[in-house]
């Protein structure tokens, strides 16, 4: 247990911090001459960056051979989803005026608004089944389901370049990382453990 | 009986500059408090740390005031000079106002050219009498959908393009920004296609709204809003209103512009606000002033309908 508390401390740590600073500089009206663009921004960066850090405990399992990784996965994942339910609230509180009917008109018009919203509804069914209960009740299944965060990484890269005018360095950066990540999960990387296996399994036999 | 005497100056200085800008020194050395605080805890950059204001611009003589914005409050100074498109100091709104000092507006000349019978290569001292300047109370709408109120001191355009006595083959004006990877250290990267370059048609170009500023409430253009010189064209996307401008072209044929060459699509050469013309990616319906929370629906033209006749024979949505 105790090996898993600066982990834990860690993986707290990335959701509290820049919520921290998000309120902290809301307090002190500091967020320039178009607050609720940056908070969107803001919370849309953090959104990424912590399902790209979430999708990355595995790989770095696969790396270190610990496991700590993947028990604070679900703290990352959950961070993940306040952040995105975060910068939603913002843009249909403060873009739309909660307007349904707006809504639906940027859902059927703006390509960029319908991938993030579907990228928002696949996390919101890994949310309500992150429990150790859903867990459990889903078996196997839940690991399939869970695998909807892929496709949701990619919607949520793809609404970020989207939207960018002129200067793509910022969201293709996101996406290098994310193929990158992804790259983990190409059967390859089986390929280098079975021959690692079979190289320890042959190396056992003499 | 009522005797109304008007004003010689028809809005007072305290009245277009909002109280935020009288308090802003105190708000400053306050950041700077706040940012020593903010630098222990590291890591994340504040999006407004950077308060160093340049309301110590030098003051200009101002001979008249239009106010040309329906009464709307004019954006404050902090806000119009701290968030900016200048894509040659970087793409992020806050940049040109951190980068911008390395641009020299003096010397500073401009190259005028092309269908005219008088061209030049005049200093920029000798092109603007500083004595003959008015002050005009501008909307300004960005294409990214947020928008300000402005007060620019400058001439109109016509009366400064009539100088050069364009010719009967002048049928459209081509204008070009500054170009120099010493100064402008962000163009390296080729985010757009330099010089940027802007134009307009002869007749939009003679309109009486059609503007040139050298100042911002009342005092010298800062670097990162376009000095020393720039065009304010109330009725058309920012983007049309070109900064830092260092030649003045005029031309036969329908010049390049900047966006319309990365982007044909999403920047049309006429760029006129419109809000029933969407963006191909997201809707020109509305806007956010600067300085609000929610959005405001934006106006045909941005509330100047007089420009209307100037395309009266156009269909809008195919010449947007």
């Amino acid at each position: 247990m105790n090996r898993l508390l600066p982990w834990r401390v860690a993986a707290w740590g990335l959701g509290i911090i820049p919520l921290l600073f998000a309120v902290k500089w809301t307090l002190q009206s500091r967020l320039g001459a178009n607050p609720v663009e940056f908070l969107e921004h803001y919370t849309g960066d953090w959104t990424l960056r912590l399902l790209l850090t979430t999708m990355a405990m595995t790989p770095l399992r696969m790396l270190t051979r610990l496991t700590e990784p993947i028990r604070v996965r679900r703290i990352l994942g959950l961070w993940t989803f306040t952040f995105l339910c975060l910068h939603f609230s913002i843009y249909l509180v403060f873009d739309l005026g909660l307007s349904v009917l707006q809504l639906g008109e940027d859902l059927v018009k703006r390509t960029y608004i319908t991938l993030g919203f579907t990228a928002w509804l696949m996390l919101l069914s890994l949310a309500i089944t992150s429990t150790t209960g859903w867990q459990r009740r889903l078996k196997r299944r839940w690991t399939t389901l869970h695998q909807l965060i892929y496709p949701a990484a990619i919607l949520g890269v793809i609404h970020y370049l989207w939207l960018v005018k002129a200067d793509t360095r910022e969201p293709l950066l996101y996406l290098a990382i994310l193929l990158t990540l992804l790259a983990f999960r190409l059967p390859w990387s089986h390929w280098v453990q079975d021959s690692r296996l079979k190289e320890s399994a042959s190396s056992e036999t003499h | 009986m009522l005797i109304k005497v008007s004003h010689p100056h028809p809005i007072k200085p305290s009245e277009i500059t909002p109280e935020s800008t009288f308090r802003d020194r105190r708000r400053f050395l306050l950041n700077m408090g706040l940012a020593t605080a903010s630098a222990t805890l590291g890591g994340c950059d504040s999006p407004s740390s950077d308060r160093a204001t340049n309301i110590g611009q030098a003051s200009l003589t101002v001979n008249k005031t239009s106010a040309m914005a329906g009464g709307e409050n004019v954006t404050a100074y902090e806000d119009i000079t701290h968030y900016n498109n200048f894509y040659e100091f970087g793409t992020g709104k806050q940049d040109p106002a951190r980068n911008a000092g390395r641009l020299r507006i003096r010397p500073w000349s401009v190259v005028v050219d092309g269908e005219c019978e008088a061209p030049g290569h005049i200093d920029i001292d000798d092109l603007i009498n500083p004595q003959a300047l008015e002050e005009r109370i501008y909307r300004h709408r960005c294409v990214e959908v947020w928008s300000m109120v402005a007060p620019w001191t400058g001439l109109p355009l016509a009366e400064l393009l009539k100088r050069f006595r364009p010719t009967s083959n002048a049928k459209f004006v081509a204008f070009y920004t500054l170009f120099d990877s010493q100064q402008m250290p962000d163009t390296a990267r080729g985010v757009l296609n330099w010089p940027y370059r802007e134009g307009l048609r002869i007749d939009e170009a003679m309109h009486p709204l059609a503007f040139l500023s050298v100042g911002l409430y009342g005092r010298v253009l800062p670097n990162q809003n376009g000095a020393p010189l720039r065009l304010t064209i109330p009725w058309k996307y920012g983007f049309k209103s070109i900064k830092s401008i260092v030649r003045i072209q005029f031309t036969e044929r329908r010049p390049a512009t900047t966006w319309n060459q990365l982007a044909s699509e999403e920047y049309g050469f006429y760029s006129n606000v419109n809000p029933a013309v969407d963006h191909p990616r997201w809707s020109q319906a509305r806007e956010r002033r600067l300085g609000e929370l929610f959005k405001r629906k934006t106006l045909l033209f941005n509330g100047y309908p007089e420009v209307a006749s100037l395309y009266s024979s156009m269909d809008l949505r195919t010449f947007f």
